[in-house]
């Protein structure tokens, strides 16, 4: 790992170091509690019938074998849990159990609360379900069609469609009528799977009108929000704790109907109760990347310069609404932080399927418009006789710039992160050699969305921090899924009070007991709880300070603080002598993005962020042209983070990024047949292993962000972004042929080959868009620079 | 083994201490101590064989244990994660896997360290690719598996 640092400010003692997490070591030697490792006296388990059915009317549902059975204490069905939720305000469409009709094999109708789990699985055998099939949809095209038996959902529509927009920034048709090269291309994104390592668990209890909810969540706030609004119980009656997690990547951020079932039988037993997901449930439950068909329309000038774009996409959305109205606008919202485009039109579509529903995955709606974009500009640059890299810096960002679409860039890495490992890797200076390539690709990603899921003024993000018998705790409602949050919130602590991490407690993810964090989405968590640590961090310096100074009858300003002292005194003296004087210590901080970030227009509330990470990948590859079999040799990989809270840390974080976006580009992919899932199993659903993956070389570029708490940024999602289109241009640097199809695999590269041999476009992808009823489009005018710096 | 009833009499030990527990034949060596006996170090992402959450060591050799019924740890010395580290010593390849940055969730890490002792207990200085192969039934979803490799190389020359 190199750190390339634009900044020589050295005092920091331990920002930016590379340092080991703070909760390593119960971990290592699996102290650690998550969610399926909590018991409690008396637990009972918990068990979901799910559907067999992609699309059917629920007719009747009998428990009553179920619950004659030995050992078993309840059984629920829909008619228990009537209130619907959804993670956005405008989806509220599941229930808990569904009562009524099933969307997909796996949608819940029943839970059973048993003395063990095998009895709770006998008992879900024993409920009868009768069920009337309906049509099935199960593709982009299909949903697209008017239905022949009723559609999936009874709001939203026409028919199957979920959610559309249509936006126009600029002056597009002037833009194409201006450019001299046209050029259109269609992509397709298979959607895949977030593929967690522990599958989701939750466990309630309920004593004395409190339910307090363990769960492997990444989004505690959200999670409570819901479970009040379900039980029509006041949010001061619930607790929501998310337990120590084992890995979400997006995919423990909606409220689940397990975790509605099991505080429901803990409220009709009176006991503990526990449900932990199956693996194969994992998949049914889903929530995953949307498959997306693309297609773009870019005009440029004689130079490469982007006149106009259009861009097209139609998601597949699977059952539920989830995150979609938000994942829609996604596939059109980031194209222009990293291009300058002066005149942009985005349509979108989101349509329901009977498959399991699709929601965030690391990325979020815009892994899959960038490796459209990336594609589809080297496309234009060969076309147009210009180097790809030259090409993307000649249309490049600024820093301090606005987007076409009103989106404030500040701190922007991009050409660093270029130069980075174009050098690195002397992309240039590659041979031509066949089956040998290199691909080269950018991409930018949010420091956290700019607008709550839910409109509602509180903080986007609150810590406090206690100082009590000499020893300080943080408080933040931020949620480690694996990030690291818990270790970033420390070390910001820490470089403020003099201490090193591990000398700071933290306390997180708890409803009950930490102020607000939206939760562990969006790469939000170092850029927002991060701010608002530091600035509770900073009061409470200030305050120890003034006491020590007066103790050493000195001014504040020459009271010395690192190295666990405060002056002369050591921190726990410091901080009992405060304590004396002061009673128990809290300060407090928060964090709200600023308000001129984004436009004011409907739709405008997607993109928004206080800050753009920047990164730049090029994959080396070799790809054998008799068998299509790709062989990875190694990723360049540079990242614009800011600058790193901790570094090992965020090496962690971009190499995790770059492995799931290689295995997403080669391998995964969330395919059905005939509505059932065609690989529910760790086994089927192929993911890399240590054998595929290859060298990473990975480069932080400091840009010490203004606003960023000691210049951060994020480093959680946009480093996977890159990597899925270099390794496709990698393919045709190798080969010569296009796959515009993600995953790319051996038997699409020899169709493509094969087409080439016959004398066809040497490609494989999608033929062409289908022909969408846009709303009609939504002139929006130029930004209005008078409120704002720039 | 004997048994009672439905149930059979498992006699083994593990991590150092010896147990007789009354099993259901059919429960899992990933069941018997996660639920029997509590030892909640040991994680599961499958229970199918296919992610390596749930290694432990049989006798020395890592072994997923969800795919292990009693019959065959009759009499079997185990080693789970809790038996790892030296009292408030973490093992060589617990601090490696610590000081490189290997671990995120951590979910998968408990078999990854039971899975690289083995390697290096018969192979102290294991090549890279001796080292993929022997992890190649560990799944890790955070980490991209790079740093992992690093700390293992390193766990091994601290073990030399
Ligand atoms: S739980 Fe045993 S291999 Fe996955
Ligand atoms: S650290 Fe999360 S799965 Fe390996």
């Amino acid at each position: 790992m190199t750190t390339v640092a634009n900044d020589r400010n050295t005092d920091l003692r331990v920002i930016g170091k590379s340092l080991p997490r703070v909760d390593a070591v119960g971990k290592l030697i699996g102290l650690t509690a998550y969610a399926d490792d909590i018991e409690l006296p008396g637990t009972l388990f918990c068990k979901l019938l799910r559907s067999h059915h992609p699309h059917a009317r629920v007719l009747s549902i009998d428990t009553s074998a179920a619950l004659a059975m030995e050992g078993v204490v309840a059984v629920i069905t829909g008619v228990d849990l009537p209130i619907k939720y959804g993670i956005m305000p405008t989806s509220q469409d599941e229930h808990a159990l569904e009562n009524e009709k099933v969307r997909f094999v796996g949608d819940p109708v029943a839970a059973v609360a048993a003395v063990d789990e095998e009895t709770a699985l006998a008992a879900c055998r024993v409920i009868e379900v009768v069920y009337e099939p309906l049509e099935a949809i199960e593709s982009i095209e299909h949903a697209l069609l008017p239905p022949t038996d009723e559609p999936i959902h009874d709001y939203a529509g026409p028919g199957n469609i979920h959610r559309m927009g249509a936006l126009e920034f600029g002056e597009v048709d002037e833009g194409f009528a201006k450019s001299s090269f046209i050029r259109e291309d269609v992509f397709f994104y298979e959607g895949n799977t977030h593929l967690p390592m522990e599958q989701h668990s939750a466990i309630a209890t309920y004593v004395g009108d409190q339910l307090t909810l363990w769960s492997s969540t990444q989004n505690p706030h959200y999670v409570h929000r819901a479970l009040s609004r379900v039980f029509d119980m006041p949010m001061g009656h619930i607790r929501v704790v998310a337990a120590p997690h084992g890995g979400g990547f997006g995919g423990k951020s909606d409220p689940f109907s397990h975790e509605m079932a099991v505080s429901k039988l803990a409220m009709i037993t009176g006991r503990p109760v526990k449900c932990t997901l199956t693996r194969e449930e994992v998949f049914y439950v889903h929530r995953g990347r949307h498959p997306v068909l693309m297609w773009v329309r870019t005009g440029v000038s004689q130079d490469g310069k982007i006149l106009a774009m259009h861009f097209r996409t139609a998601l597949d959305g699977g059952a539920y609404g989830s995150y979609g109205p938000a994942s829609m606008l996604y596939t059109g919202a980031l194209q222009t932080t990293t291009y300058n485009i002066p005149a942009y039109r985005f349509e979108g579509v989101r349509v329901f399927t009977n498959k399991a529903p699709c929601g965030p995955k690391r990325g979020h709606g815009t892994p899959q418009p960038r490796f459209a974009l990336e594609l589809h500009l080297d496309k234009i640059a060969e076309s147009i006789g210009l180097d790809p890299v030259e090409l993307r810096r000649r249309n490049y960002v600024k820093p301090y710039s606005r987007t076409i679409n009103h989106l404030r860039i500040t701190s922007c890495g991009i050409e660093e992160v270029t130069d980075q490992v174009i050098n690195a890797s002397r992309y240039h200076e590659r041979k031509k050699q066949l089956g040998h390539g290199m691909g080269f690709a950018v991409s930018s990603y949010m420091c956290g969305a700019g607008l709550p899921i839910y409109w509602n003024k509180l903080p986007h993000s609150e810590c406090i921090i206690q100082v009590n018998r000499g020893g300080v705790s943080l408080y933040c409602g931020a949620t480690d899924i694996g990030q690291g949050s818990d270790t970033v919130l420390a070390t910001v602590a820490a470089e403020q009070l003099g201490l090193w991490p591990t000398d700071i407690r933290i306390v997180s993810g708890d409803t009950g007991l930490t102020p607000v964090d939206l939760g562990s989405y969006s790469s939000r968590v170092t850029f927002m709880a991060g701010n608002a640590a530091l600035q509770a961090a900073k009061e409470m310096r200030d305050i120890l300070v003034e006491v020590v100074a007066e103790k050493m009858e000195c001014s504040p300003g020459d009271v010395m603080v690192g190295e666990g002292k405060i002056g002369e005194l050591s921190f726990e003296d410091a901080a009992l002598l405060a304590q004396e004087r002061l009673g128990v210590l809290t300060t407090r901080g928060s964090y709200t993005p600023p308000r001129d970030i984004g436009g004011k227009y409907k739709a405008a509330g997607v993109g928004p962020s206080p800050a753009y990470s920047y990164s730049a990948a090029v994959v080396d590859l070799n790809a054998d042209p008799y068998s299509g079999e790709i062989r990875l040799n190694k990723v360049w990989i540079a990242h614009d983070i800011g600058r790193s809270i901790n570094s090992l840390a965020v090496k962690g974080q971009v190499e995790g990024g770059v492995y799931m976006g290689l295995s997403e580009a080669m391998m995964e992919g969330q395919l059905y047949r005939n509505g059932l899932h065609k690989q529910p199993s760790m086994l089927d659903y192929k993911s890399f292993t240590f054998l595929e993956m290859p060298e990473v070389e990975t480069f932080l570029v400091d840009t010490v962000d203004l606003e960023g708490p000691y210049g951060a940024k994020e480093a959680g999602q946009g480093p996977l972004l890159p990597v899925i289109p270099a390794v496709v241009s990698a393919v045709y640097d190798a080969l010569g042929v296009w796959v515009d199809e993600v995953p790319i695999t051996p038997d699409k590269i020899m169709r493509a080959l094969d087409a080439r041999a016959k004398g066809r476009e040497g490609r494989y992808g999608p033929k062409k868009f289908p022909q969408i009823s846009y709303p009609p489009i939504v002139k929006v005018p130029p930004f209005d620079a008078t409120s704002s710096a720039f | 083994m004997s048994s009672i009833g439905s149930r059979e009499i498992l006699r083994f030990s593990v991590n150092g201490r010896s147990h007789e527990l009354l099993v259901k034949p059919y429960a899992t060596l990933l069941e018997v101590l996660r639920e029997d006996l509590r030892l909640t170090g040991t994680k599961h992402g499958c229970e199918a064989g296919e992610c390596g959450a749930c290694v432990v060591l049989v006798d020395g050799t890592p072994q997923l244990s969800c795919l292990v019924l009693p019959g065959q740890v009759e009499g079997s010395e185990i080693t789970t994660i809790e038996g790892v580290s030296d009292g408030g010593t973490l093992h060589p390849v617990q601090q490696a896997l610590m000081d490189h940055g290997a671990l995120q969730c951590g979910y998968c890490t408990p078999g990854m360290v039971l899975s690289s002792k083995a390697l290096l207990d018969s192979n102290p200085t294991p090549s890279r690719e001796e080292i993929k192969e022997a992890l190649s039934g560990n799944l890790c979803r955070c980490t991209g598996y790079v740093s992992i490799i690093e700390a293992v190389e390193d766990a091994g020359r601290a073990m030399a």
